[in-house]
């Protein structure tokens, strides 16, 4: 299966391990991720805050990019997933907004490829099946709670592919990995997101309501698949040391990356999961 | 384990002040906010109202009664993270978070202090380094974060000293090849 991919800028820094290890599942899984040329930052929270227009305007750049493949173009972050997806309904829905894009950033929209979210693809066009058979090192021991976050799967009119209150994707990818789910109720609640560095009291409430929740659980990690969760989950506990792993890189250790690469990925982690997969037998 | 204590305050403003206000907010985000019933679905599930000084089912009576002074100065505008839990709640489909949007963008345009400097002063720096990168370069991002409120260093600081020894954000970036096109694309929001 071939996509245009967009990385989004904490690929490539504050969640770095999570678009190596986004490429190696991709590529274990047959997945051709091709990157947008000379694409563009999303805006994030901070566009839409300060200018509704300039957070619509920058990701119609991001889906111009896409236009000439034709191709549904993968996202991995959430932030940067539905940031686009919102510019491109717009593309899709208003033709004054699509007219003035064409022209003001020279592409033609023909919106024939989707803005599709990492998930989606791995259930709706790769199958749960593929995911089993790919695994050669099943996460036997492994009980995490899943952690959607909060944007993901949201607005539910425009992602339609998951419940917006219970989503279960994410769970099912991490069973036919292997892992016992953990339930719990704090799926979709936010970690603070992007109060991370200007109001972090309010992030460490959240973040660390949702750590000692995932431990009453049961939970003896958390899987998110967001760059901007692990980092408030990651670095704002207490002393609970709970692992946070990116499904990503559970995905890339369970169909054999080298464990040399995997150590690469974790390490960058402030708790360090290695310990428990060690104890587990899967590191 | 730490509790969250909601405050609510008690003492909305009822008076009608500015009629025309709802109308302006209603056409600029395009959600249908006078459907509004107060079933305070929004306020219950929003993760930052315990901080918020107006809850967002408050923030929508707001609207509907014109009481634009004190929502453009409210602290909830800025401590809205966009996490769209309310608007995938809301029985009348309001997606409140564009609602907010809408009334920061208000806020800056009328020129009014933002009551969360710190929230402020990161999007700032944040939008700063797309304009020059066209991508988010952290390191600039974060000095002119703290050079916007260096009262926060102390506090702050510990986590991005963090990153840098995980290596997480020295990754240096030239500028992409669009960039005159993300310039174009500030200038047009008069950013």
């Amino acid at each position: 299966m071939r996509y245009t991919y967009y990385p989004g800028c904490t690929a490539e820094s504050t969640a770095y391990e999570f678009g190596r290890s986004t490429e190696a599942a991709c590529e274990a899984l047959d997945i051709e991720l091709i990157e947008l040329d000379d694409w563009n930052c999303c805006g994030a929270t901070s566009a839409h805050s300060m200018s509704l227009q300039l957070n619509y305007e920058l990701s119609a750049r991001t889906v111009g990019l896409g236009q000439e493949s034709r191709l549904d173009m993968a996202v991995a972050c959430p932030g940067c997933y539905q940031r686009v997806l919102n510019s491109d309904h717009r593309l899709r829905t208003d033709e004054e907004f699509r007219r003035e894009m064409e022209k003001v950033l020279d592409f033609q929209y023909n919106g024939q490829g989707k803005i599709r979210h990492l998930l989606d693809i791995l259930t709706n066009d790769i199958s749960l099946d593929t995911v089993r058979e790919k695994t050669i090192k099943p996460l036997k021991g492994l009980k995490p709670v899943v952690y959607y976050g909060c944007v993901l799967v949201r607005p539910p009119a425009l992602t339609g592919w998951d419940d917006p209150e219970h989503p279960v994707l994410m769970d099912g990818v991490l069973k036919a990995l292997g892992a016992e789910i953990m339930p719990w109720s704090h799926k979709v609640d936010c970690c603070g997101a992007s109060l991370a560095l200007n109001r972090s009291d309010i992030v460490k409430t959240l973040s660390n309501q949702l750590v000692d929740d995932a431990l009453e659980a049961g939970g003896n990690c958390l899987v998110t698949i967001c760059g901007m969760c692990h980092i408030n989950l990651d670095t704002r506990q207490k002393k609970q040391n709970l692992p946070i792993f990116y499904l990503t890189e559970l995905m890339g250790l369970a169909f054999g990356s080298p464990v040399k690469e995997v150590e690469k990925w974790m390490k960058k982690h402030v708790i360090d999961g290695r310990p428990l997969l060690r104890s587990l037998g899967l590191l | 384990m730490e509790t969250m204590t909601a405050t609510i305050p008690t003492s909305v403003p009822i008076a009608i002040t500015d009629p025309a206000f709802a109308q302006k907010v209603q056409a600029r985000s395009h959600e249908p906010l006078m459907r509004c019933y107060y079933c305070q679905k929004c306020s219950v599930g929003c993760p930052t109202s315990f901080a918020m000084d107006y809850q967002p089912a408050q923030v929508l009576k707001m609207v509907q009664l014109g009481q634009k002074e004190a929502l453009l100065k409210s602290s909830a505008i800025w401590l809205c993270i966009g996490c769209e839990t309310c608007g995938t709640r809301c029985p009348n489909d309001i997606r409140i978070n564009n609602v907010m949007d809408v009334l920061k963008e208000m806020a800056l345009e009328e020129g009014v202090a933002p009551a969360e400097k710190t929230v402020y002063a990161l999007h700032r720096s944040f939008l700063n380094s797309i304009k020059i990168f066209g991508r988010l370069h952290e390191l600039s991002m974060l000095a002119e974060y703290m050079l916007r409120v260096p009262q926060k260093l102390p506090q702050e600081i510990g986590l991005g000293v963090t990153l840098i020894l995980k290596g997480k954000v020295l990754k240096f970036w030239s500028a992409i090849k669009g960039r005159d096109q993300i310039r174009e694309l500030f200038r047009r929001a008069g950013l």
